[in-house]
């Protein structure tokens, strides 16, 4: 199993989620962040004081699929995500070892 | 209040047009005075009006400025110290700012309302009514003053504050303004509204407590921007509602001159709001939300003492030189002088009144559109409103230092730097505003 951590512009979870469900990815996580890379800031002024935030809201999508799979995952978030500006995120790949679902007991590949 | 009639009785024609009068005449002069319902009627409403202003506008309007850890003490702060001043007021404030009295100070006639019933006239209206439209003054005042000292002082200090401010400042300054006989009233200084008595006096009180205050922890380093915008626009709205309650309603009738207050408040007010984002704009910013929620305030608080004393075009051009001035005062003079006005009550407030309280010396004249008469004077009128600005703003700074220092010495004034940090909703009254 491979746990997919992808760090996407906000507006583009649609568009991966509807991809990734039609791959047979059955579930995800999604938290709203905030972080920096390449991509700067905004400016914001309040009666002309100024605050320049180095942190860019993102989407957090972690997905957890079998191994067979996984290169799709990727592919697919990578090609659904992108729009060719800086700040599209990243995607990391990390081996699970184990998978428990809670409601049956059910492990690994099945409780996916 | 251009003019503010006391009590029926001998006194009902005011002082100035008494001393006109031979003696014997005074007695034939003063026909029973009687309640116009219409007037009456108007009045209930506009002192409502004014209370909508407080809660909540001026609540929400602040409270979005803050941070949402101080949301709650925020608005908490603004209707207890109104609710504190509409006390004050029934006990001793009515008498010392309309009871008989000097140049300076009503006199003690009236102490817990001694004297009124359902029968008193002011005017053409109730005296109960009028003495309601004018607690409401003194409680919005008090609150805007809280607009410099938020996010870090004590909810006892505001109370304590609170009890002498208004009984050293407020009801002498609105005794010397609108009471006949009052300092500026003799003067023949312009003040429709309270341009003076609660926009100056708040302001420049505001400054010299922030002052005393000190600055919030991380001011101006640490990111300290509104919570809530959506809450100050729609704060907002309600204040500028409320303000035809306000400036109108100081028409003390429903008649032609709360007429030329309503008009006078609706284009001042949209000039000014769209004045500060084209300033905005000049200085490279963008048209902001929160600028033009700052340019409607400014253009309120600027036609508040012109509201019945200037034409509609000059009440236009007022708003907007208010504003224009207001960005510069909050954008530039505060960060140059480093002092940390929370919600720039003096930039807006203060600075505002006195553009307000100059300008109505120019706008009055029937040369420019305003009502004053075909021999009218800027020149001598504007002395007369230079004067009444500047005992204001030494009277206001005075009083606030006392008021100050007393309530440091009863409460210690500023929440600890643990409870400023956490917050001043939980570190003082125990809540979240939000539970998320």
């Amino acid at each position: 199993m491979k746990l997919i951590i992808a760090v996407i512009k906000p507006f583009k979870l649609e568009e991966v989620r509807e991809a990734l469900t039609a791959l047979g990815v059955a579930g995800m996580t999604v938290t709203e962040v905030k972080g920096f890379g390449r991509q700067k800031g905004q400016t914001e002024i309040y009666r002309g004081a100024e605050y320049s935030t180095n942190m860019v809201p993102k989407i957090r999508i972690e997905v957890v699929c079998p191994t067979s799979i996984a290169d799709r995952v990727v592919e697919t978030i990578q090609a659904t995500a992108h729009t060719g500006a800086i700040g599209d995120g990243k995607i990391f790949v990390l081996d699970v070892g184990h998978a428990v679902r809670i409601r049956t007991g059910e492990t690994d590949d099945i409780a996916l | 209040m251009k003019h503010a009639f006391r009590t029926a009785g001998a006194l009902a024609l005011g002082a100035v047009a008494l001393a006109a009068l031979p003696a014997w005449a005074q007695a034939a002069a003063t026909p029973k005075p009687v309640v116009n319902s219409g007037d009456a009627a108007w009045m209930l409403t506009s002192t409502l009006l004014v209370l909508l202003m407080i809660l909540p506008g001026l609540a929400l309007f602040y409270g979005g400025l803050t941070r949402a850890k101080n949301m709650l003490s925020t608005m908490t702060q603004i209707g207890a110290a109104a609710c504190l001043a509409m006390l004050v007021w029934v006990a001793w404030g009515y008498t010392m700012a309309f009871g008989d009295g000097g140049s300076f100070v009503g006199g003690f006639g009236k102490l817990f309302m001694a004297g009124v019933t359902p029968d008193s006239v002011s005017g053409t209206i109730p005296e109960y009514v009028f003495a309601c439209f004018q607690m409401t003054f003194a409680a919005i005042t008090l609150a805007l003053v809280l607009g410099g000292t938020v996010e870090r002082m004590k909810f006892a200090a505001v109370m304590v504050f609170g009890l002498i401010w208004l009984t050293i400042v407020y009801f002498p300054i609105a005794h010397m303004v609108w009471a006949p006989g009052g300092l500026f009233f003799a003067m023949g200084a312009l003040d429709f509204a309270g341009g003076t008595v609660v926009h100056i006096n708040a302001g420049v009180s505001a400054l010299v407590a922030a002052l005393i205050l000190g600055k919030r922890i991380g001011y101006p380093i640490e990111r300290i921007v509104p919570h809530s915008l959506t809450l100050t626009g729609v704060g907002t709205g309600l204040l500028w509602v409320g303000w035809f309650g306000f400036n109108a309603g100081s028409a003390l009738a429903a008649n032609g001159s709360a007429g030329l207050a309503m008009i006078n408040t609706f284009v001042a007010t949209a000039a000014a709001a769209l004045a500060w984002m084209l300033v905005e704009r000049v200085n490279g910013h963008k048209g902001s939300a929160l600028g033009f929620c700052s340019g409607i305030v400014a253009g309120l608080v600027a036609v508040t003492p012109a509201a019945g004393n200037s034409g509609p075009f000059g009440a236009i051009v007022l708003g907007a030189v208010a504003s224009v001035v207001c960005f510069y005062a909050v954008t530039v003079l505060k960060p140059r002088l480093g002092y940390d006005d929370s919600l720039d009550a003096f930039g807006i407030h203060g600075i505002g009144g006195m553009i307000g309280a100059i300008g109505t010396a120019i706008v009055y004249a029937p040369a420019l559109g305003g009502p004053g008469k075909p021999d009218y004077a800027i020149g001598g009128q504007l002395g007369t409103q230079a004067a009444a600005v500047l005992t204001t703003i030494v009277w206001a700074s005075i009083g606030t230092v006392i008021a100050i220092y007393v309530a440091r010495a009863l409460t210690g004034l500023r929440v600890r730097p643990e409870v400023e940090r956490e917050g001043l909703d939980l570190g003082e009254h125990g809540e979240r505003a939000y539970d998320h």
